[in-house]
């Protein structure tokens, strides 16, 4: 195993992929003479060739659209846009029709379409740039939607991405690109739809996923100089949500904090607390605590913008209110 | 024109180049962060564009959007407060660079997401139209703009509309990286007008007595009940697309080559031979330009930060 980056690590299925299967094949803006904006296709362009890493306009709908139809015809585009904000510009055709068409044409058509998409805050880029918007996508059956907190699971869900049948929109987070982590080498595949536990611990689970998942991570590190024993479960994929590690930890714990970037209303912290009282009422001794990015558009000014999102701070502040 | 409307033309652009240089220092000195797009180099289009516009007329643009604050009239201290993230600035430190704006002086912002600004200009002018302003909008972007749907949406809105807007492309030859005849199925962005029965015309971008006598006449028409026209003004970014761009799409014989066509060389020299103004009045404006720019430096640096209430201040109006 290699210690490498995020970035690496999502190059590398990237590019092992594209090897592998000469229907893979990439399209979106500056992915190819630029070597994408987060540098993450660097180097494709010479090796692959204009054919397979293409530079589109800017023009997002036309950029999902144009792989929702390659897709149909068996190809298996990755489509990424510069970063998640954009995928407004295509939102009709992200939740519209790639999430539909499978369903109301009876099984008929088949869209084997992977998104990529940079999301997050915490660059002072304002508000338009900054969002973490994953909750909104998520909500929409027939998409599939995951978010890698490690660079081993970048690589292994992305593969996984690339070999779904269904069109799965793949979001990384800007501010992980840098953050290394040991990568199993060649065919290494994280399956859609798994959540995992990360850290091990008795006193009380925090579910998050994503960069909450390295403040997360930094919150137990303190925690645990006091004795308190956390253990974090990564959700990796939004959708499908699978509850199960979750539930088997809290039914350890009794005790949850849920840690997301997004805004806390209608976001995954409500659908995963609204799951466990669901789903392990008996076993609750506390009130479920959510940490979430404050209820405003995200400020350019800097310090505005880091009162906004969640800190290391707030996630232990949370612990310690439902211990 | 009067000899202190051509001062005038020369002042503004120097004052654009050096906010614009001063900036890029301030962000290599981290005082700066997010996004940084630069407005050298095109310096002409929004002096000559906007030196002809009356109050009542509204301006909006895309994120390279220092240049144009000035010329609507902005403080170079507001500009360089909200570079700084001061409370002082325009958007009160929270927009930044991409997002200034002064509804006051009809300047209605700069705006991040790449052709989204068009349908509003529509909306603006049709504001305008149903209250009998004789007003034009303004509304400029880039060539990259022009391939989304957003810029076909509203082009053709304004024509069936017959609202009162001048569509202004800035085509630098490049959207990012991405050089105009890799990402457009036409080499001349005016030629999408055609498809919406607009009329059209170019000017060079880099000569500011051009763009402002063509803008001149377009106001006119426009006013007097023309319709939306479309005025595609060839010009050229000297920098990269924000900071950090590696550059690798284009050569340096290429930039070479446009940098021997900069807008205030080409002024200044103009001035000159047509003996409208001395050098040594030029470089009165360049030491004011400096100044100013000082000035706008410091107070920006000695302004407060935004207090924390801010942050939950103007989510909603009425709260
Ligand atoms: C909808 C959308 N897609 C992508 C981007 C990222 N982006 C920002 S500027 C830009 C290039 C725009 O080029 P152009 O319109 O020519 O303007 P210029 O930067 O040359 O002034 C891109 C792709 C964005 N901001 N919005
Ligand atoms: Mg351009």
């Amino acid at each position: 195993m290699a210690r490498i980056t995020m970035r690496e690590a999502i190059s590398q299925a990237l590019w092992e992929e594209m090897e592998r299967d000469p229907s893979v094949f990439i399209l979106g803006e500056e992915v190819g003479v630029w070597g994408g904006t987060y540098a993450v296709t660097k180097g494709f362009y010479d090796h692959f060739g204009p054919e397979r890493v293409r530079d589109t306009p800017i023009a997002e709908a036309v950029i999902i659209g144009a792989a929702i139809g390659a897709a149909l015809t068996g190809l298996r585009p990755i489509a990424e846009l510069m970063t998640i904000n954009f995928a407004f510009s295509a939102m009709d055709h992200i939740v519209n029709q790639a999430a539909k068409l499978h369903y109301m044409f009876g099984g008929q058509m088949i869209l084997p379409l992977v998104i990529r998409a940079v999301g997050g805050g915490g660059r002072q880029l304002g508000a338009t740039h900054s969002q973490t918007p994953d909750a909104v996508f998520a909500h929409f059956p027939g998409l599939k939607v995951v978010a890698p907190g490690t660079p081993a699971d970048a690589k292994g869900l992305l593969k996984a991405a690339i070999r779904s049948q269904d069109p799965v929109l793949f979001i990384e987070h800007a501010t992980l690109y840098q953050t290394r982590g040991e990568v199993p080498e060649g065919d290494y595949i994280v399956p859609l739809g798994k959540s995992t536990i990360q850290r091990e611990g008795r006193h009380v689970t925090i579910v998050t996923y994503s960069k909450m998942l390295e403040i997360s991570t930094k919150a137990a590190d303190q925690l645990a100089k006091e004795g308190i024993e956390v253990e974090i479960v990564d959700l990796r994929s939004l959708r499908p949500l699978d509850m199960a590690p979750v539930l088997e930890s809290f039914k350890k714990t009794n005790r949850a904090v849920i840690v997301e970037e997004g805004w806390k209303s209608y976001g995954v912290g409500a659908e995963v607390a609204s799951r466990i009282y669901e789903e392990a009422f008996d076993y609750v001794d506390a009130p479920i605590k959510r940490v979430a990015q404050a209820e405003v558009p995200l400020p350019y000014n800097r310090t505005l913008e880091q009162m906004a999102l969640p800190q290391v701070e707030d996630v232990i502040k949370a612990v310690k209110e439902v211990l | 024109m009067e000899k202190r409307e051509y001062l005038d033309l020369y002042h503004q652009m120097v004052v654009i180049r050096r906010l614009e240089e001063r900036s890029a220092e301030l962000y290599q000195q981290g005082k700066i962060g997010g996004f940084l797009h630069l407005y050298i180099g095109q310096e002409a289009v929004s002096t000559g564009l906007i030196s002809v516009r009356r109050p009542e007329d509204r301006i909006i643009t895309a994120y390279r959007d220092h240049g144009v604050a000035i010329n609507c009239g902005l403080s170079a201290r507001e500009v360089m407060a909200e570079l700084l993230g001061k409370v002082t600035g325009c958007s009160r430190g929270k927009g930044g660079s991409m997002h200034l704006a002064d509804v006051k002086k009809n300047f209605w912002g700069g705006h991040a997401i790449v052709g989204a600004h068009l349908p509003i200009a529509a909306g603006l002018a049709l504001g305008d139209v149903y209250q009998n302003n004789k007003a034009v909008t303004v509304c400029m972007f880039g060539d990259g703009a022009t391939n989304i749907g957003y810029f076909h949406e509203a082009l053709n809105l304004s024509k069936v509309w017959n609202l009162p807007v001048l569509w202004v492309c800035e085509n630098n030859q490049y959207g990012m990286g991405t050089a105009v005849e890799r990402a457009s199925a036409v080499s001349e962005m005016r030629q999408k007008a055609d498809g919406y029965g607009m009329k059209s015309e170019a000017v060079n971008g880099m000569n500011v007595i051009e763009v402002r006598e063509v803008s001149a006449r377009l106001y006119e028409e426009i006013r007097n009940g023309s319709g939306p026209q479309f005025l595609e003004v060839i010009t050229y970014r000297f920098r990269g697309h924000s900071m950090g761009d590696p550059e690798r799409y284009r050569s340096s014989e290429e930039v070479k080559t446009w940098l021997e066509n900069d807008p205030i060389g080409i002024y200044h020299r103009y001035l000159l031979e047509h003996q409208i103004a001395s050098e040594e009045e030029l470089q009165e404006q360049i030491r004011l330009a400096e100044e100013e720019i000082n000035d706008a430096v410091a107070f920006a640096e000695a302004s407060p930060e935004p207090p924390a209430e801010e942050l939950f201040q103007h989510i909603y109006v009425e709260g």
